[in-house]
């Protein structure tokens, strides 16, 4: 039992099956594979960001600008679709990426040259990005019928029965995996985290670490940005409005400490799965979708109160009384 | 997200004077710019002098400056109340609630009064408690607080207030002086002096900068940071009043993103996000330089969302600005 509350994950999947069952035994049908795959697909954008937010949270920074990224980047990915039709969609999507990529970059310069706190610099570059997108449509919308049917199929693209969009963040989520545990660069997000000045002292810079993951999460909110308007066939300047914290949320109920350096990719993986399980299920168990916002809440509380407990570590009380304050 | 001192701090040999203090201050930077804006909108549009004009033009801030004033002190403190928005909305529905059973204005304050400070408590107890770093917590309190509102509202409003209820968005003081103006100013005095000649403003400074050595100092550390909460939910509560009041309605969705705004006034007002430093005068000169440019624009006809662009640039160059100045400086030096 102790065991298994020191294990995050497998706390998490203790708790999203407990929450199926009790789903379950309102509407039987929702635990259909059928219907687990449409819940799945439903939550890999909010996987994709998760994961970018991961990296920035294990190196002590936060990125509030996610959502706004996201938002212009879909823009930017539909006017290019109006713009030139003709163009093949794995280049609207190269260049979004990019644009994500330069968007995290500038967040991560600031922090990284500048020394801004990431608060803060988040915090303004989130209303310049969302405001970038009135500037540059005027507060027009890009309506389904503007888009190119090509432009609208890929998310729902078929393979091997499983629609493209749950294939690419099963696919972002084994890169990312790969990079977090098999690269100097993954390793280096958790040390910069763990221990900044142990950090400097084995040979990482700890500026260029964090630019690295603003990069990262940049580039994977450009791509959800593309995702995110392909899917709903539509893009306006308020599309994923307030949707940073949702993936913040995700990533600390995922058991990944805000304070740095701890923190997996199946556990954020899970815990985005686990609020995706909750959206997908109020409707059906005749829970008004408005609830959904004060369970978020209630989860991400209970998820911290938890995590600190588990991060605890007693062997470095000296003062007792200190500590307990 | 407690940041590492990096660099070597560099001790200069001797003080400067008082004068020079003040001259190179954040505060006196913030005053030129405040002038310059001031100047900038007076020529910009022919309305903007108009002492009425200017009054009305006092409501785009003195709202989040009430919220500004708590949070500068939990910002000094080393910690963030991110859910202010969110008591906000809470409590203009609990207002509302109470309205629609057919309660009195002096009932309906208490109502708000008594729910802002239960969700500071909530957020001052999780703190200080269970030790959770108070930025996670008050994003999901933030949730919460306004989830319950949206419980009970939906989609609904609740717009049955008295009409005495009124007096404090809409009423006079005095000529063109507004209730909600006065009260930004008697807030501003009462926090300058709470943070300034208090033994509680030096625990607060203490704890922002060491807060391991303010407990050893003798500060009870978590009974100040309770209150601080407390005071946060409180002055959200007395800022849902006037604007509940002022607009007459309560929607779920009402004050909605304010804590940006507020944390932004905070931030632009001197106070370092890292905690430690930071003065109520600042902030006081942050909330008119905010209002001044929102109003200015408006004057102008550019829409909100353009405003919003400028006051995210300036939340980044007044902190950039400072910090290449210094180091251009230092360049020049060597």
């Amino acid at each position: 039992m102790n065991m298994l509350l020191k294990n995050r994950e497998a706390l998490l999947v203790v708790a999203i099956l407990a929450l199926l069952a009790l789903i379950t035994l309102r509407f039987p049908g929702f635990i259909q594979p059928a219907n687990l795959g449409r819940v799945y697909n439903d939550t890999s954008i909010l996987i994709i960001l998760a994961l970018g937010q991961m990296a920035v949270i294990l190196t002590r920074c936060i990125d509030l600008s996610m959502a706004a990224n996201l938002a212009l980047c879909g823009m930017v990915a539909g006017l290019i679709n109006v713009a030139l039709p003709g163009l093949p969609i794995p280049l609207v999507i190269a260049s979004v990426v990019a644009l994500g990529a330069a968007l995290g970059a500038i967040n991560g310069l600031l922090v990284w040259k500048l020394n801004i706190p990431p608060i803060v610099v988040t915090l303004g570059t989130l209303t310049i990005f969302r405001g970038s997108i009135f500037l540059l449509t005027g507060g027009q919308w890009i309506n389904a019928h503007q888009m190119s049917d090509a432009f609208k199929a890929l998310p729902r693209a078929d393979l091997l029965g499983i629609p493209a969009l749950s294939w690419f963040s099963i696919a972002i989520i084994a890169i990312v995996f790969v990079v977090m545990t098999r690269t100097a660069v993954g390793r280096a997000f958790y040390a910069v985290g763990g221990n900044p000045h142990a950090a400097v002292y084995t040979g990482i810079d700890v500026g260029r670490t964090r630019f690295l993951a603003y990069c990262l999460s940049g580039a994977l909110a450009g791509f959800a940005g593309y995702l995110w308007v392909s899917r709903y066939a539509v893009a306006y300047v308020d599309i994923a409005l307030g949707f940073e914290l949702d993936i913040i949320a995700a990533c600390v109920i995922g058991g990944i400490s805000i304070a740095g350096g701890i923190g997996s990719v199946p556990g954020a993986v899970l815990g985005a799965l686990f609020l995706g399980v909750i959206k997908n299920a109020l409707p059906v168990i005749n829970i008004s979708p408005f609830a959904q916002m004060a369970i978020s809440g209630t989860v991400i509380i209970i998820a911290v109160a938890v995590n600190a407990r588990a991060e605890r570590r007693k062997g470095r009380v000296i003062l007792k009384k200190a500590e307990a304050h | 997200m407690a940041e590492e001192p990096m660099t070597t701090r560099h001790i200069p040999d001797r003080l400067q004077g008082r004068s020079a203090r003040l001259l190179k201050s954040w505060e006196s930077l913030l005053v030129v710019v405040a002038i310059l804006i001031f100047t900038v909108n007076s020529f910009a549009s022919p309305y903007f002098l108009d002492p009425w004009n200017l009054s009305d033009a006092t409501f785009n801030f003195t709202e989040k400056a009430l919220i500004a004033f708590a949070m500068a002190l939990v910002v000094i403190s080393g910690e963030i109340d991110l859910s202010v928005a969110s008591i906000v909305a809470l409590t203009s529905t609990a207002m509302g609630y109470a309205a629609a059973q057919g309660f009195d204005t002096p009932a309906l304050v208490a109502v708000g009064l008594m729910t802002g400070l239960a969700c500071g408590a909530i957020n001052g107890l999780l703190v200080t408690r269970l030790g959770l770093p108070s930025i996670v917590v008050t994003i999901g309190t933030m949730s919460l607080f306004r989830g319950i509102a949206f419980i009970v509202l939906g989609d609904q409003a609740f717009t049955s207030y008295p009409e005495s209820f009124a007096y404090f968005g809409q009423g006079y003081v005095w000529w063109v002086f507004s209730f909600e103006f006065c009260l930004f100013l008697g807030f501003a005095v009462f926090y300058a002096a709470l943070l300034h000649l208090t033994n509680f403003g030096r625990a607060v400074y203490a704890i922002g900068n060491n807060q391991t050595a303010a407990l050893f100092s003798g500060v009870r550390v978590a009974r100040v940071k309770f209150t601080l909460f407390l005071l946060t939910g409180l002055m959200s509560a007395i800022a849902s009043i006037c604007l509940t009041s002022r607009l007459g309605s309560t929607r779920p969705s009402i004050a909605l993103g304010w804590e940006l705004e507020v944390v932004t006034m905070v931030v632009l007002g001197g106070v370092s996000i890292l905690g430690g430093s930071g003065t109520i005068g600042g902030v006081v000169l942050a909330a008119l330089i905010m209002g001044m440019v929102t109003f200015g624009f408006g004057l102008l006809n550019v829409p909100g969302i353009v405003m919003s662009i400028f006051i995210g640039f300036l939340l980044i160059s007044v902190i950039a600005l400072p910090i290449l100045y210094a180091r251009l400086k230092r360049r020049m030096a060597h």
